[in-house]
């Protein structure tokens, strides 16, 4: 049984904004299948008395006081950007979210 | 869009029953943001509050508020909310240029607070419970402009603009329960329940939850189904609802669209819609997507959070009264109605009152001023009581001067118009303006004598007996004084002089 379907990898191509030819579906949906596969040999093994773990290591409560540290400046911020105007980060038409 | 002929709210309820569901977003008033250093102050320049966890940026680590969590678990205790005793932080992934990380962080199946209830008030008095679901942290998004698309709509666009000072700023998302049988009330329910969370907010201190500034945005999720129908109808989630009247609107309106649809035998899409201020409607937006497209899993970049008992126990003891029950409890030391104490709350009077009645004033003399002379003039400048140029203290001064017989009632407001011109405390205006109360008993007898010589016929009608007459001698008096007498001993002054008994 396949872990992951071509059609489950256009959706998830669809959500990421990845266009797709089917041939790169035919080849990521066989890939993505091995990796499911794969992992999926971790189930096998682990038994009910070994409970899900999110994080390596075993620490709670992680935090830092509420005190503003420097932020970067603009210009760092956007040195990065593909594009900038108006001292904020420019990105093409964003279509089909909003009427 | 096909445009559906509304069907009256009336007849909407005949065939309905409205469900709601409302999802309230706090932005916390923390110095920091939820996972970094960057600062919150608002109005700053462009994407000059951002740091590479924030944005984003390969290899950035966040790091939790403390305040953030803090703030978290006391809104948690306020809304009666189970606190978890142990719950992740997880992302919840998007492809949207309003996170620069492609997805938000956010809390899914662990939640932070959960099973809790807020009592609301409605107008008349009837007090409703509204269950919440959760209260859960996370974090906001940047700020977009849309440009070359008509008035800075996405439609039509042709690229956008990201300022991200935004992106990070602590947020509490609170969630009911499904609100079942308000019936026709459920708009007013609505608007009560985020009136009655502001106020929680405010009295927590937690935020300023200023609707206007979107420090606090609401989005109404509405199904109908019909009377006596055990199974829920489809909801539809009106996003970014931000005021308190338009909360009442949106659900109205949604209430009568849904009936249209189903009396037409269609059926209600799940999807979000958006709200119009300007005539209150709402129109399609996008399709929502289901919950299992956002791929939600527990954030590896953060451990858990696991609130100590004793920590919780020690916040709940920092717990403001419940605005509700403060409200109730001034109602009754104040002595007026439920109508009254409603029109003092809309008024944003109840701080002042509180304050003007602590520096020692009545509290009806101070609930008169506040409401009468000072709510005028806020109203009249478009700004909030509290931000008129006069204290509490000096209020509650003028108070005094009434009470003392050093001013009367007309004094007292020109005193209360020389503060609020900026020229000095009460007893500045009163000695610069020259306002004492004529107590001179010898010029206040002159001015007895001659109201009376003046008017030979009225002093002999009170001769006579009708002594309901003397109101036009101390009206006469007044005049001759400019007002600055004080009317209730000029009237002893004309019965003594007629040899009349008061």
């Amino acid at each position: 049984m396949p872990g992951i379907t071509r059609e489950e990898v256009a959706h998830l191509a669809r959500l990421a904004r990845l266009e797709l030819k089917d041939e790169e579906l035919e080849h990521f949906a066989g890939q993505l299948d091995d990796i499911i596969g794969a992992v999926a040999a971790v189930s096998d093994v682990a038994d009910e008395d070994v409970p899900p773990t999110s994080h390596p290591l075993p620490l709670t409560n992680v935090m830092r006081e509420d005190v503003v540290r420097p932020s970067l400046t603009p210009q760092q911020a956007l040195s990065g950007a593909p594009a900038h105007e108006q001292q904020r980060f420019m990105v093409p038409q964003i279509l089909g979210e909003e009427s | 869009m096909t445009v559906t002929e509304l069907v009256s709210y009336e007849d909407a309820l005949a065939s309905y029953e409205p469900v709601m569901g409302l999802e309230v977003h706090v932005e916390l008033g923390t110095e920091t943001k939820m996972f970094c250093g960057c600062s919150t102050g608002l109005g700053a320049d462009a994407n000059s509050q951002t740091c590479p966890t924030c944005l984003g940026l390969p290899g950035a680590l966040p790091v939790v508020n403390a305040e953030g969590v803090r703030s978290a678990v006391r809104i948690g205790l306020a809304l009666h909310c189970e606190i978890a005793e142990w719950c992740r932080f997880a992302r919840k992934n998007y492809f949207y240029p309003d996170m620069p990380k492609n997805f938000q962080t956010s809390q899914y199946d662990e939640p932070i607070a959960f099973d809790g209830y807020l009592d609301v008030q409605l107008e008349d008095g009837e007090v409703f419970r509204v269950e919440i679901e959760r209260a859960h942290m996370e974090e906001d998004t940047g700020k977009s402009t849309h440009i070359g698309g008509a008035t800075g709509r996405i439609h039509g666009a042709s690229h956008s603009l990201l300022d991200y000072n935004r992106a990070g700023i602590p947020l509490i998302e609170i969630v009911t329960k499904p609100i079942v049988g308000a019936g026709d009330r459920a708009p007013e329910v609505a608007k009560a329940y985020v009136a009655e969370l502001r106020e929680l907010i405010k009295a927590l201190g937690v935020s300023e939850a200023r609707m206007e500034m979107g420090q606090m945005r609401c989005d109404v999720n509405l199904s109908l189904r019909p009377h006596g129908a055990e199974k829920f109808g489809t909801r539809s989630e009106t996003k970014n609802v931000n005021s308190l009247r338009s909360v009442e609107r949106a659900a109205r309106f949604e209430i009568q669209r849904h009936a249209a649809v189903l009396d037409a035998g269609g059926t209600i899409v799940q999807e979000t819609r958006h709200f119009h201020e300007d005539d209150g409607s709402t129109t399609s937006g996008r399709v929502k997507e289901e919950a299992e497209d956002y791929r939600y899993f527990p954030e590896p970049d953060l451990v858990p959070v696991a609130p100590p008992r004793e920590w919780v126990e020690e916040l709940r003891g920092t717990l403001p009264e419940l605005p509700r029950e403060r409200r109730n409890r001034l109602r009754e030391e104040w002595g007026i109605s439920e109508h009254e104490m409603e029109s003092v709350l809309n008024a944003g009077a109840v701080g002042p009152i509180v304050a003007t009645v602590e520096a020692g004033a009545p509290s009806d003399q101070a609930r008169k001023w506040w409401m009468g002379e000072l709510a005028r003039r806020a109203n009249e400048d478009g700004v909030d009581l509290e931000a008129l140029p006069i204290t509490p203290e000096q209020v509650a001064r003028v108070c005094a001067l009434v009470a003392e017989g050093s001013l009367n009632d007309k004094l007292a407001r020109q005193t209360i118009e020389g503060v609020l011109a900026g020229e000095g405390t009460p007893d500045e205006v009163v000695e610069k303006r020259g306002l004492k109360v004529v107590s001179d008993e010898g010029a206040l007898g002159t001015a007895v004598d001659e109201a009376i010589a003046g008017n030979p016929d009225v002093a002999e009608k009170i001769k006579g007996g009708k002594v309901a007459a003397a109101g036009a001698l101390v009206g006469a008096v007044m005049k001759a004084t400019r007002g600055q007498a004080d009317a209730a001993r000029v009237r002893e002054l004309i019965l003594e002089k007629l040899g009349v008994e008061g």
